[in-house]
């Protein structure tokens, strides 16, 4: 029992807490920005696949993961606007064009990987991003902090939960944007213009969520056939676990990067408990902790309510 | 009513473009030598698998050349019917239909009693079980083709007791389900046999289907076991595994792949893989079948039939000396003998 408890504090898994909580960090934050506004995005998940192909094909075709990340985020914010058209512009139901587009990645992915890859199921490798030294000495311990805050797509994970709270909470483009999730018809009295902060919001969403599944991409240097698997669902979890407040999302994803890595160490401990009961763990945690310590989660009031321009 | 119109048309042009690719996907190779008419249905992820399913492809492939059949084969895209796909070959008349995976178990027999005549089989066909626990036979004709995974997994859990410098080797499995449990069960007593003090340590990805998709868990798994001195991991777990070479990368450690060879994933950190030869079972049941000879029933591919086995060529012969070959080749040879019998549980 002592060893478990041992390598729990270790650092080694502290840093494998981070590397499993990214890109659930960067999806939950693309959510809290569009259902702040008050588009509900189950997209999420697509919009990670979407991002994730794109860094993998961008990074192929130039060579330079530089160009991948920005194709990724370019590719996420391409989907946003997609579901952003669907439910603003045609007000279509936004949960329907949210799983239309989870759908339509699959396949789409899949569709490109086979003309670009010649496979099904997994893309050639790619380059991925180097962690620069913060200690530049040759140790474990060092390795480690190097891999955590060397890495420069987890120092930008934490400067958008950071740039994530102070634009929603501290500026004026923040409380219009909380204003519009909440009651779009005050708000558009007041000149606010709703539908361009939610279009804004949404692409926003995407570029978050494809730069989600970026880290995915450069993590296995290579795309492979949904990889994304339910994280964008765990992400939206994440939200709601949040209270929609990115602090809060961000610590409810470390809470689910901790269990699953939880999950990982009981077993590879070798202690007698069976696999099904440890992999209940992350679940059980999530219950628990909204059942007990979270309370009431209120969804922006307006979120997913299609806003009609009274003239 | 524009409105109306717009849809219609969206909706028109989205199901001609689907009706194209519909078409696509149906392949036939024709070839006139012979009157035998084979028809493959390929599992989710179809062909560019890279494992199973160009394994299965290859196989008819196979058969199309050295026999002379026709061969065509339909895949089926993610969640879609594939009784239909099989219902349709067997309307059209072919002779044999094989379905890829043992998602197809129900799928084939199913079809099998509705068309009597003619001869189906099924890749890993799991037997269904009546209310008391009995098993029941498939259809008599259907051809159950399974594989003995644990005969060669015992043989890569040797070879990776041979080879470990720390005596701790690892097993990462897919989705926790008794089709994997095979895999692990014959390379714990591989592994055993050769160390009796040896180390395993089993890790599974998840509970449902997408652990066997989930490259990233697959990696977090196995970096958290090569961080506790394990050297060697033999992974069951489809795409989850690609996981585990980037992790042997990242560690400058050692994977066995698994269903196909898959050195070109990680060239130099694969020891070597667990080979389940889909290719030689599809020929064979096709063989049968041209020879007239095919019979229903359950059919077991194991170290003796060829079915499974270990990949040794050039770009493994520098990790594997002359020695451990030896002694891999005596315990395969003793298993085909029967002197040693692999659990499966």
């Amino acid at each position: 029992m002592s060893d478990i408890l041992g390598s729990m504090i270790s650092l080694a898994f502290l840093s494998q807490v981070i590397r499993i909580s990214v890109p659930y960090v960067l999806a939950g934050m693309g959510g809290v920005f569009s259902e702040r506004s008050g588009i509900v995005n189950i997209a999420l998940e697509g919009m990670m696949l979407n991002g994730a192909f794109a860094y993998v094909l961008g990074t192929f075709l130039t060579g330079d993961p530089v160009a991948g990340v920005i194709s990724g985020v370019l590719c996420g914010m391409l989907t946003g606007l997609v579901h952003g058209i669907v439910s603003i512009r045609f007000k279509a139901n936004q949960i329907i064009s949210g799983v239309a587009i989870n759908l339509l990645s699959v396949g789409m992915t899949k569709y490109f990987l086979k003309i670009f890859f010649d496979s099904s199921s997994n893309s050639a490798r790619v380059a991925g991003i180097e962690s620069f030294s913060v200690l530049p000495y040759n140790s474990e311990f060092a390795d480690t902090i190097n891999g955590i805050f060397g890495n420069p797509l987890i120092i930008l994970t934490i400067a958008i939960v950071v740039f994530s709270h102070l634009t929603i909470f501290k500026t004026v483009f923040g409380l219009r944007l909380r204003s519009v999730g909440e009651h779009p018809e005050a708000a558009d009295t007041l000149g606010v213009k709703v539908n361009l902060i939610r279009y804004m919001c949404v692409i926003l969403s995407g570029a978050l969520a494809g730069l989600g599944g970026v880290w995915l991409a450069v993590d296995q240097h290579q795309f492979t056939d949904g990889m994304s698997n339910g994280r964008g669902f765990i992400a939206l979890a994440a939200v709601i676990f949040g209270k929609w407040s990115p602090i809060g999302v961000a610590f409810g994803c470390l809470l689910f990067g901790f269990a699953e890595s939880m999950q990982i160490t009981l077993q590879s401990s070798g202690a007698d408990i069976p696999t099904q009961f440890v992999q209940m763990i992350p679940y059980v945690l999530t219950i628990i902790a909204l059942a007990g310590f979270i309370g009431k989660s209120m969804p922006p009031a307006a979120s997913g309510v299609v806003f009609e321009k009274d003239n | 009513m524009k409105k109306f119109i717009k849809i219609f048309l969206i909706v028109f042009i989205v199901n001609v473009i689907f009706l194209f690719i519909g078409l696509k996907s149906k392949n036939t190779i024709q070839s006139n030598k012979s009157q035998l008419k084979v028809g493959l249905v390929f599992d989710v992820g179809g062909r560019g698998d890279k494992s199973f399913n160009d394994s299965a492809y290859a196989g008819l492939m196979r058969a199309k050349e050295k026999l002379g059949i026709s061969a065509e084969y339909i895949e089926p895209g993610e969640g879609s019917d594939r009784e239909s796909a099989l219902r349709l070959l067997a309307a059209q008349g072919y002779d044999l239909i094989i379905g890829v995976g043992f998602i197809f178990s129900d799928d084939v027999t199913n079809v099998a009693n509705e068309y009597p005549k003619q001869s189906f089989a099924c890749i890993d066909y799991v037997l269904k079980t009546d209310e008391s626990g009995k098993e029941l036979m498939p259809p008599k004709n259907v051809a159950a083709i399974k594989f003995k995974e644990e005969e060669g997994s015992f043989l890569v859990g040797a070879l990776a007791a041979l080879i470990t410098k720390t005596s701790k080797i690892g097993f990462i499995g897919g989705m926790d389900i008794p089709l994997i449990h095979k895999f692990e069960a014959g390379y714990k007593a591989g592994a055993l046999a050769i160390n009796p003090k040896i180390k395993i340590i089993s890790n599974y990805a998840g509970v449902t289907g997408s652990a066997f998709k989930d490259p990233a868990k697959g990696k977090e798994l196995a970096l958290s076991q090569y961080c506790n001195g394990i050297d060697i991991i033999y992974h069951a777990s489809g795409a989850t595994g690609l996981g585990v070479f980037e992790a042997a990368r990242n560690m400058n450690k050692l994977a066995i792949g698994v269903d196909s060879d898959q050195y070109s994933e990680a060239p130099g950190f694969i020891l070597t893989s667990m080979m389940k030869k889909v290719d030689v079972a599809v020929f064979n049941i096709i063989n049968d079948c041209v020879e007239n000879r095919f019979e229903g029933g359950i059919k077991i591919f194991g170290i003796k039939e060829d079915g499974v086995g270990f990949v040794y060529d050039e770009n493994n012969k520098m990790l594997i000396s002359d020695e451990v070959l030896g002694k891999i080749n005596e315990l395969s040879k003793k298993i085909i003998d029967g002197k040693i019998k692999v659990p499966y549980l």
